[in-house]
């Protein structure tokens, strides 16, 4: 499988009548992660919902190249937002057997690696395998969304939305997490991910929303501005 | 193909476990059943005559009361956000959904039409007529109230005016499938005309149900 590009050119959308992201540029490749970052309500998750399919563009365009040919950017991806999408009437593997089968065959493989995992394998490397008869309901809230994040492993898609991601997980947890996410971009998978934490990931690249009212254009110095971007490469950080 | 069935199957048992409308929308059918020969009074002629419409109009009141939540807690719990990114044509998944949803809700009122019918004095011809009729008509009334679920999916109290936006999409519905039934045990009425019609509608309503349910849903993601 080869290089997969991301490529998101002057995105903007309006929620409710008012524009909450405008001229947002960046281009992601196979390997990297792309770091949202910015304070409450300046379009993070917004962004993320754009890039889902769940928010329609006012202007712009967001490609990925590279891909299935006939299957758009959100066929592409797996989100992983604030809601769990879990049943609490169902028990934990049921729910995620659920996920597994309805996701699976739509996406491709991404080059390599651990992924597809099987469902109790996906459970166990979260630490949540004993829970797996349990109705969903009896499941803390940091259980929840490690079950919602299993889904992530049993089927694979190059491209990982992720919405706040340690939100709820503690820290043994969120280290479990950033690990899954490097093993995913060490094997050529895309992750695009918003916080407002200090999270870092290998081959980060990151964009700041919260300077898009500030910057006019091209300003340097500092990486992925929202308008006049540079591509990704130039801005590798971390790169082991 | 698998995924189809095993959206089925989650979605029938989530009907019929905890919380789901299966018993709900059978003992609401059995009170409103219940409720006529208290209102009209003993007169067995006159309840023989307007069974059939009761325990039609009975079926649609019921189906009506478990239609609200059909995508409503899909959104509130993130599931929809993730039907509508899976890749899977949202028509088929709103068509499986009324499926099974069907089967959870709209079967069990088949299945106690012959019992509640014996509430309203009706004569076994009648009585079989009016499950033959609800049968066929049920189906058109969940997916003709999908539209007004997927119309009315984002708010919050969207269920009286669900009952308000499909109450007069389904007076065909019961128009047909009453005089269907009535004609049964009626020696001048036509029986397969009503029929048929009644079959038009419910053939009618797999196609535009999905594809308008469908539509309304993808644009609920703002």
């Amino acid at each position: 499988m080869g290089q997969q590009v991301l490529d998101c050119q002057n995105a903007s959308c309006e929620r409710g009548g008012r524009r909450v992201l405008s001229n947002v540029s960046f281009s992601l490749e196979s390997h990297q992660a792309l770091i949202i970052r910015g304070p409450n309500g300046v379009g993070k998750s917004s962004l993320l919902r754009t890039l889902a399919g769940l928010v329609s563009l006012a202007s712009g365009k967001i490609e990925i190249h590279g891909g299935v040919a006939e299957r758009n950017v959100a066929e592409h991806a797996h989100y992983f937002g604030h809601l769990d999408a879990l049943k609490p009437a169902l028990t934990v593997i049921e729910n995620l057997q659920f996920w597994r089968s309805f996701y699976e065959g739509v996406a491709y493989p991404v080059p390599a690696g651990p992924l597809p995992m099987q469902v109790e394998g996906a459970l166990d490397a979260l630490g949540i395998g004993h829970t797996a008869h349990l109705p969903a309901a009896y499941l803390s809230a940091g259980q929840r969304r490690r079950l919602s994040l299993a889904r992530l492993l049993v089927v694979p898609r190059p491209l990982w939305l992720l919405d706040e991601p340690t939100s709820a997980l503690d820290a043994a947890s969120e280290e479990t997490l950033v690990s899954l996410v490097n093993s995913h971009i060490k094997h050529g998978g895309m992750v695009v991910a918003a916080t407002h934490l200090p999270l870092q990931l290998d081959n980060m690249i990151e964009l700041n929303l919260g300077e898009i009212d500030d910057t006019t254009t091209g300003s340097d110095g500092k990486p992925a501005q929202s308008s006049g971007a540079p591509t990704a490469q130039s801005y590798w950080e971390d790169w082991d | 193909m698998a995924w189809m069935k095993s959206l089925f199957l989650k979605e029938f048992q989530l009907g019929v476990r905890v919380g789901g409308g299966a018993l709900i929308g059978v003992l609401f059918f059995l009170a409103v059943v219940t409720v006529f020969p208290f209102g009209v009074g003993p007169d067995l002629k006159m309840l023989a005559r307007i069974g059939a419409a009761v325990l039609w109009i009975g079926a649609l009141l019921a189906t009506l009361l478990g239609l609200d939540r059909l995508f409503q807690t899909d959104r509130e719990d993130g599931t929809l956000d993730l039907y509508l990114m899976a890749g899977r044509p949202m028509e088929l998944v709103v068509l499986i959904k009324c499926a099974a949803h069907w089967c959870a809700t709209g079967l069990p009122l088949v299945v106690a039409a012959p019992v509640l019918s014996l509430f309203v004095n009706l004569e076994p011809v009648a009585i079989g007529a009016v499950t033959l009729t609800l049968l066929i008509g049920t189906p058109a009334l969940t997916l003709i109230g999908a539209i007004g679920a997927g119309v009315t999916v984002t708010l919050r109290r969207g269920g009286v005016l669900l009952s308000i936006l499909v109450i007069p999409l389904a007076i065909p519905t019961l128009i047909f499938g009453v005089s269907a039934a009535t004609a049964a045990v009626s020696q001048v009425a036509p029986f397969k005309a009503p029929l048929l019609f009644l079959c038009a509608i419910t053939l009618m309503s797999f196609v535009i149900g999905p594809f308008a349910a469908a539509t309304a849903l993808r644009n609920a993601g703002d």
